[in-house]
């Protein structure tokens, strides 16, 4: 254990971790969050708070968390590299840390054109990989990323990072995923997974390099609302979509359920697969299923820490 | 070569309107090769703004000329007749030269025709691409000679992010991933190993980020 999280210790375990996303809302409302957290609290080990993503603005992640973490629940906030240059990436991790959250997840972050500000200036001061490089030194070497000593209380955080699977180049996935283990990433989450077939080409190719034994990695769940759903999905950049599940949906007659019965189905592989230490469900403005979902999978009760 | 392309006519309107006479100045630099602002687009301009001004029937002459460049004190002074005689100067150089009109004349008028894109190449007849970032440190030696700074959309240096998919970015299908066209390249010559390794955070002090810049030749100083 390097880090006082609940999360790192739940993995350390070797409990089959759960996770779910929050994605804050498009006002200052903190009691959506709060809300939110207190329904997925006995069902989830920890909830993700997204960065303003697709660049939509919206309640920060580090509020967010602190929202979430005020219900019971341990926080892991998503930090962009987007926005903010590594002077502000740096003061926002002391800022969160202080509010007590312990878990960051480091991401590139999608660009701005994608969102509600797109003649925004983008920062990409740091790149994810560096950004993780600077969240460990910031605790394993107590110095800012300058190579200024912190004298004391530096901020000690569970490290997390993203991969993804279905982006190109396929066989370049694995090594940049080594590059962030390398760069200091403990838990990886991935792209949310369809094409089941590639995702176990890429856990084969994970386990070869051994990677499973030296970083967590959660398999991203998104359950399907909708055949619509489905389908616009097929068109998002870093996404694959496979037609059976389409036509799958299609043909339900209750879309909903389908979707909470392809997720469960899922998770039920995942379990399986060998290197997958735990599900992050990304239940994309449909928060209210994951109970629902974890409960179907068999994942109840969750581990008392 | 910088890249540049002319304003919408109606803009350059509305910068000019006020003024009587204007010099319409022409640049030989890059601004001709990339057809946006040498002599024969610096003519066009003059005319299509000419006949604008009698339709209006508002009173509006022009001095067309061309120099080899604007970026350079021997040639940006050798017009100083040609500014002296009217009230305005629109240059259709890059922002260098609109810049270095506007230094050596001052209490004159001088405007942009132009938009200033890019440090790119010809691409193909008629097309223009970015090529380089002027981030002034050279990453290419590492990157097999694609430069991830200006043609990946996000300035990566650690390899493709999550929404590069069939060679494309996620910004656009028009946009190739540079992270794609970096480990096509390394792969071919054998040496993916560059991309293996980490790469610090960049040292964006000696790009604009450390304020504007200066090149000093001690050598060729008098």
């Amino acid at each position: 254990m390097i880090t006082e999280s609940r999360l790192e210790k739940l993995f350390a375990e070797g409990h089959f971790v759960v996770t779910a996303e929050i994605g804050p809302p498009k006002n200052s409302n903190g009691e959506a969050v709060r809300k939110h957290a207190r329904n997925l609290k006995n069902y989830i080990d920890g909830a993700n708070l997204t960065d303003n993503q697709t660049a939509v603005v919206r309640l920060s992640s580090i509020a967010a968390g602190f929202h979430v973490l005020s219900e019971g629940l341990d926080p892991i906030i998503q930090m962009t590299c987007r926005d903010r240059n590594r002077i502000g990436l740096q003061s926002d991790l002391l800022g969160a840390y202080s509010l007590g959250i312990r878990n960051v997840l480091a991401l590139t972050g999608d660009h701005q054109s994608f969102g509600n500000h797109p003649t925004a200036k983008n920062v990409y001061d740091l790149d994810s990989i560096q950004l993780i490089q600077t969240i460990k030194k910031l605790r394993d070497e107590k110095q800012f990323l300058s190579g200024e000593p912190i004298k004391e209380h530096e901020p000690r955080f569970f490290i997390g990072a993203v991969e993804n699977p279905f982006g190109d180049p396929f066989e370049f996935r694995v090594l940049r995923l080594e590059k962030k283990i390398e760069a200091g990433a403990q838990f990886i989450q991935t792209q949310c997974i369809f094409d089941m077939e590639r995702f176990e080409r890429f856990m084969e190719m994970v386990r070869e390099r051994g990677l499973h034994e030296r970083a967590y990695i959660l398999a991203g769940i998104t359950p399907l609302k909708s055949a619509k759903a489905a389908k616009y999905m097929k068109n998002v950049a870093g996404m694959i979509m496979p037609d059976h599940i389409i036509e799958r949906m299609e043909k339900a007659e209750d879309q909903k359920e389908e979707g909470v019965k392809i997720a469960v189905e899922m998770i039920e592989h995942l379990k399986n697969v060998k290197g997958v230490a735990g599900v992050h469900i990304m239940a994309i403005a449909w928060e209210d299923i994951v109970p629902v979902i974890v409960e179907r999978a068999g994942l109840l009760p969750r581990p008392e820490v | 070569m910088i890249v540049a392309e002319r304003k919408p006519i109606e803009e350059i309107i509305k910068m000019v309107e006020k003024h009587e006479s204007i010099l319409v100045l022409g640049c030989g630099g890059c601004v001709t090769v990339c057809l946006a602002g040498g002599e024969k687009e610096a003519e066009q301009l003059a005319t299509t703004l000419r006949l604008y001004f009698q339709k209006e029937n508002k009173p509006f002459k022009t001095i067309t000329t061309t120099i080899t460049r604007q970026c350079d004190p021997e040639y940006v002074k050798s017009v100083a007749e040609e500014v002296a005689k009217v009230d305005a100067v629109l240059s259709t150089a890059c922002g260098v030269g609109v810049q270095f009109m506007a230094e050596n004349y001052p209490g004159k008028w001088v405007y942009p025709a132009l938009n200033t894109k890019f440090a790119g190449a010809n691409l193909e007849l008629g097309v223009w691409g970015e090529r380089c970032g002027l981030c002034g440190e050279c990453i290419l030696h590492l990157t097999g000679g694609v430069c991830p700074v200006i043609r990946c959309s996000k300035s990566l240096l650690n390899g493709p992010c999550g929404g590069s998919q069939n060679g494309k970015c996620e910004v656009s299908s028009e946009i190739d991933c540079a992270w794609q066209l970096i480990y096509d390249r390394l792969k071919s010559l054998n040496s993916l190993d560059l991309i293996l390794k980490i790469q610090p955070p960049k040292d964006w002090s000696k790009a604009r980020d450390g304020g504007p810049r200066k090149v000093v030749k001690e050598e060729v100083r008098l």
